[in-house]
């Protein structure tokens, strides 16, 4: 089993019952693993819990994959759930496309809704996962029973892990960056290192976050070839950028949702985060909406506080 | 002439060669059509472009005309703006070449703005005209949608249908637009860079055409003020 990115054919991360890859503390890799195809681009899909379990529909956020969720995952499915998550377009073992935007994103991620039947299913999204599940709620209300949003509204106008076409910001240097870029992009590839070295550079990105977990993630989201290990997710995508998209377009989402809603917000502000304070999220949270802000937690509120997040969620759940 | 295949990451895109230089005109300054939404490159260089001293071009963009089709779609302005920018790697080598003018026909008049004020540097002015895909969403998005159109059989032939789909609601807020026009205007090498040429007029149009540098005015006088 391979995935179809541009490069050589790229070995797909293990499962829980497959040998290698690394540990770390009440994180597990999924039970099982299969493709679904969102007109004609390979989703990689990935299942925690027994097949035939309710299940519950996880987003990740921007430039992670779906083994970000191997500590939360494992807690709701030994509560009782099937849980599925998939690497976004270009992420993970996922296929790497010509095109990416918000729009296919949604599309996608309908495709894997649809991979599970018919019936409304619960949605958790982290981060651009979370704000990617909210309009695909909004979108289609009649598949979704429950919508978990983790950090995931955005406020501010510099969040550096949504997709560049999402952004307003626009500055001339933006522009021929992101153009220069793209000129170069067709045979890009990633730079090669170690573990640790991969770990340290995602540090950068994610400082408050255990270098440990950082090590465990490198064989999942990377790839080893005799130079190095690499990270998986397709090159051609970079970080910043510009756009029409607008963040109070997203928000403005919330206030409509008519099916229950948890929001969970950690408080720490950090460099991947969004910046949304309390006050922005409470006078627009809907009738049936519950806010948990979480006090001296950052921006990855799951990897940080599996636990207590997975405790918020099923308890919601129930 | 044969059509040269410019890459943009994974995208192949064929630019169309329309037409040399005029004999003797002593400018090798292209002249670059974007088409409009589900459209393509034509096959000849179109009368109103007869004047042009220069070569003209025409570019199909991504899931249009000779260029190939994306897996799941995920179109956008802003990925058409690097499908232009791949090709000016290709007319604007170097800046000896001098810059290209670009004129487009609805969807492409507005990606001409895009690239406008992205590359001003590379870009000679630019002429809008009416054609499919001008207004795009409007300002500001509608209530979500998301709809899944795989139809059976093998792959559609280009347009692309996800491009027709997604570039038909992109949103186009206006002071997103005139953030690119007066770019445009600030860096572009040529006076007046913004020509607009269109009777219907979307709000990012209607935007941008009291901008200082954008000039109402026909097709032709566009074209010939850009070729002094």
């Amino acid at each position: 089993m391979a995935t179809q990115t541009s490069d050589a054919a790229v070995p797909r991360a293990r499962l829980r019952a497959e040998p290698g890859g690394g540990t770390y503390p009440g994180a597990r890799r999924p039970d099982r693993h299969r493709t679904v195809d969102s007109d004609g681009l390979a989703l990689a899909v990935w299942e925690w819990g027994e097949p035939d379990a309710p299940p519950v529909l996880c987003a990740h956020g921007g430039f992670d994959f779906a083994g970000t969720y191997d500590s939360l995952a494992p807690l709701l499915a030994d509560a009782g759930w099937r849980v599925v998550c998939w690497d976004q377009r270009g992420h993970g073992d996922s296929e790497h496309a010509a095109l990416y935007s918000w729009d296919a994103d949604r599309r996608d991620a309908l495709a894997v809704l649809d991979s599970l039947g018919t019936a409304p299913v619960p949605l958790v999204g982290h981060s651009k996962g979370g704000a990617l599940l909210l309009s695909l709620a909004d979108a289609v209300p009649h598949r979704v029973s429950h919508l978990v949003n983790l950090d995931g509204l955005p406020s501010s106008r510099s969040w550096p892990d949504v997709p560049e076409h999402n952004r307003t910001r626009m500055r001339r240097s933006e522009l021929t960056g992101w153009l220069d870029h793209r000129r170069k992009a067709g045979d890009k590839v990633r730079r090669p290192g170690t573990i640790a070295e991969l770990a340290e550079r995602r540090g950068r990105m994610n400082p408050r976050l255990d270098p440990a977990w950082l090590e465990y993630l490198v064989p999942i989201g990377g790839y080893e070839q005799p130079d190095g290990w690499r990270w998986k997710i397709d090159a051609s995508m970079r970080m910043g950028g510009f756009g029409p998209w607008r963040p109070e377009w997203s928000m403005n989402l919330l206030p409509s949702v008519g099916m229950p809603v948890l929001c969970v917000l950690g408080l720490d502000i950090e460099v991947m985060g969004w910046g949304t304070l309390p006050e922005d999220v409470e006078p627009m949270l809907p009738s049936r909406g519950r806010f948990v802000p979480l006090e001296g937690v950052g921006h990855f509120v799951h990897i940080e506080q599996p636990r207590l997040v997975a405790d918020h969620v099923l308890e919601f759940l129930a | 002439m044969t059509v040269v295949t410019v890459h943009h990451v994974r995208t192949r895109l064929a630019l169309h060669p329309l037409r040399s230089a005029r004999p003797d005109a002593g400018s090798e300054r292209p002249l670059l059509l974007l088409h409009g939404l589900g459209e393509h490159t034509p096959h000849s260089a179109p009368p109103v472009t007869d004047p042009w001293p220069g070569p003209v071009w025409g570019l199909d963009f991504t899931g249009h005309g000779g260029s190939t089709m994306p897996k799941g779609g995920g179109y956008t302005a802003e990925a058409l703006m690097a499908d232009v920018d791949a090709a000016l790697g290709h007319l604007v080598p170097d800046a000896s070449a001098g810059p290209a003018t670009v004129l487009g026909r609805g969807l492409g008049g507005y990606v001409a703005l895009l690239i406008a004020g992205a590359r001003p540097e590379l870009v000679g002015g630019i002429v809008i005209t009416d054609g499919p895909g001008l207004a795009g969403g409007g300002p500001a998005p509608h209530s979500s949608s998301v709809v899944r159109t795989r139809p059976p059989g093998p792959a559609p032939a280009t347009p692309d249908p996800y491009a027709l789909v997604e570039l038909a609601r992109d949103v186009r807020p206006g002071d997103y637009a005139t953030a690119y026009a007066r770019q445009a205007v600030e860096f572009g090498p040529v006076d007046n860079p913004i020509a607009v040429a269109t009777r219907s007029r979307p709000p990012w149009l209607e935007a941008i055409v009291s901008e200082p540098g954008v000039v109402v005015e026909p097709v032709d006088a566009a074209l010939a003020r850009y070729a002094r």
